[in-house]
């Protein structure tokens, strides 16, 4: 009876055209949909102003059934609205454009790593980090293995069809032996371009992943299994229980040079038997838990009850701003890091958030070197500075350089008598202190760098010159040293002040 | 068997790329590419009337998110005697 309706495809239909169009023509009463276009999915996809219904995959291609399973699963679980997919460099890349869920497009291989970080900033969200195999086991392999390691909780999942498919072709970490590509015309040789990867049993050697199974999109019953093994990575993460992997075997027709349902039967025949299906990991991960003892900061610096005293007075400094934003910039040798840690170190005292990242080349001394400093109320998201809000310049090269990065109504401390002469000054207000030679006279030019903190201190009252000595007292062991570095405070303060009497200023509209 | 059937696809012409995953997945084989052209330039699958069982397999062997929609027959609550002589539908 089966063998009547057979009609094989190409041929004419027998029967009347049947060209439905969007709307059902199916009598609602007798029937209900069971399965349809999930809601995880935008109506419309706004990528091209033409043919906004379909997605920009190959006919056959096996990211668009990746992307059902997805959304089946985030829909059946309701996590729609907790869910961010970290798309992918590769054919992938326009994930965004399809999933009606939080979407971040990241540099190529890089998905685990920018996961991690949603992650870690987001615990409560769903993060996916859906990758290709050019992506993850090529250019990605160092991300995707160490947030494995980590056993990051999130959910990634790994399309291989064995292929570049994107840039047209090229031989992957995952191409067959014996494969032709366009960079391996003879078919892939070990002997020169090594074995295939298997990705997922490479990351079964490590003790954190909770979950790794390899499935393949190759004919009706491994589709089932991928639909059930997607749905269990998601609800893996959503149990909070960790890392899960699940890598799909995919067609690639285009690519493969075949048609869709020939490519479907090349998975099964070919890819299977080199890369097993399986369930490589299923279990929580036992995590040792390693008690850190919560101290508070003058705990953690080791200061007695006589600086308690200090960092109360301290703290009763007030900070007028959210966060600031310095960078200090010289060459090696002036006391550019050292001066970016005293400025953490105090923040800390004064119970502020505080990062420093310091920038170097290998010169170490005389070549140029800066440091970024944060000083926050809030917990700071990166320690990187591109827009200071203030700029400690220790010489003319870091002033060219820095100054129009400097944000309109910032500060720019420059070490020097005067600015150079053909410097256009930015929509900062600029100060040029002659710290080296007040060092100088001090006794030690070294001390330019605390000139310029007190010239800070006094210029932008972000921190307590009281804690500033505090400070110093505490880095600097040289009794003659710490007396030099007391006066050169003291002189980098008392230099701003004669400035703001004088009004001798360089911004055109003055200050006070 | 026409109106038998225990299911029903509806194709979106418009949204498919005839790539003909749907008529090799078919089970009872009941879909097939059609003669016409859509805008994309492909032959859409279609439905050929008879033998859909529901079962949803083209659905997921579809890669297109939209194009497959899969009815299958409501279940029609069945009604059962109680020993009170009353009737109620089964569950």
């Amino acid at each position: 009876m089966e063998a009547e309706s057979v009609i094989s495809a190409g041929e004419a239909p027998p029967k009347a055209e049947r060209r439905e169009p969007a709307g059902p023509a199916v009598n609602e009463g007798e029937y209900e949909v069971i399965h349809s276009k999930s809601p995880v999915f935008y109506d419309l996809y706004e990528r091209k102003t033409e043919l906004k219904q379909q997605t920009h995959y190959c006919p056959g291609c096996g990211h668009g059934v990746v992307h059902k399973l997805i959304a089946e699963a985030l829909e059946e679980l309701g996590l729609q609205d907790k869910t961010i997919i970290v798309s992918p460099v590769g054919c992938s890349v326009f994930a965004y454009y399809y999933f009606d869920v939080g979407n971040v497009q990241v540099a190529h291989g890089r998905a685990p790593a920018a996961a991690t970080g949603i992650k870690r900033a987001c615990p409560d969200k769903i993060v996916i980090s859906y990758q290709g195999d050019g992506d993850l086991a090529a250019i990605g392999t160092a991300e995707i293995v160490h947030a494995a390691n980590r056993g990051e909780k999130i959910a990634v999942f790994f399309v291989n069809n064995a292929i570049y498919g994107m840039t047209g072709g090229q031989m992957a970490p995952t191409t067959l032996v014996g494969q032709k590509s366009t960079t391996s015309p003879f078919g892939r040789r070990p002997e020169n371009e090594g074995f295939p990867i298997h990705m997922a049993e490479m990351l079964a050697t490590l003790e954190a992943p909770a979950y790794i199974e390899r499935v393949a999109l190759s004919d009706n019953k491994n589709i089932m299994k991928a639909r059930r093994a997607i749905r269990k990575a998601l609800e893996i993460q959503k149990n909070g229980s960790g890392f899960s992997f699940v890598e799909i075997l995919s067609p690639c027709p285009t690519i493969w040079g075949k048609d869709p349902v020939e490519a479907r039967k090349w998975v099964l025949e070919k890819m299977i038997p080199a890369f097993a299906l399986n369930v490589f990991r299923d279990r929580i991960p036992s995590v040792p838990k390693i008690e850190v003892p919560q101290r508070s900061v003058t705990e953690v610096l080791e200061l007695g009850a006589e600086v308690e005293e200090n960092s109360t007075s301290a703290a009763r400094h007030v900070h007028h701003f959210k966060d600031v934003k310095i960078k200090i910039a010289g060459f090696g040798g002036q006391g550019v890091l050292l001066l970016g840690q005293l400025l953490t170190e105090m923040g800390m005292r004064e119970s502020l958030e505080v990062s420093w990242l310091p920038s170097y080349g290998p010169e170490m001394r005389s070549g140029s070197a800066h440091c970024h400093v944060c000083l926050s109320k809030d917990r700071i998201g990166s320690p990187l500075v591109s827009q200071p809000d203030v700029l400690i310049a220790m010489n003319e090269f870091s002033l060219r350089k820095f100054a129009p990065e400097v944000v309109s109504g910032g500060v720019i401390l420059y070490n020097g008598a005067t600015l150079p002469a053909d410097f256009a000054a930015p929509a900062a207000q600029v100060v040029a202190i002659p710290a080296a030679e007040i060092a100088d006279k001090l006794g030690s030019t070294k001390a330019a760098n605390i000139v310029m903190l007190g010239a800070l201190l006094e210029e932008t009252e972000c921190l307590s010159s009281g804690t500033a000595v505090t400070v110093l007292e505490d880095k600097v062991k040289k009794v003659e040293l710490l007396e030099i570095d007391r006066k050169a405070l003291s002189a980098g303060r008392l230099f701003i002040d004669d400035q703001a009497h004088l009004g001798a200023v360089s911004q055109p509209d003055g200050f006070a | 068997m026409a109106g038998a059937a225990r299911g029903n696809v509806v194709v979106n012409a418009e949204e498919c790329k005839g790539c003909g995953l749907c008529v090799e997945s078919c089970p009872p084989h009941c879909l097939e590419l059609g003669a016409e052209l859509n805008a994309y330039g492909a032959h859409p699958a279609h439905y050929t009337g008879h033998d859909c069982t529901g079962c949803g397999i083209c659905f997921y062997c579809c890669p297109e998110p939209g194009s497959i929609t899969v009815y299958r027959v409501k279940a029609k609550p069945k009604a059962v005697a109680v020993p009170g002589g009353e009737y109620a539908p089964a569950l």
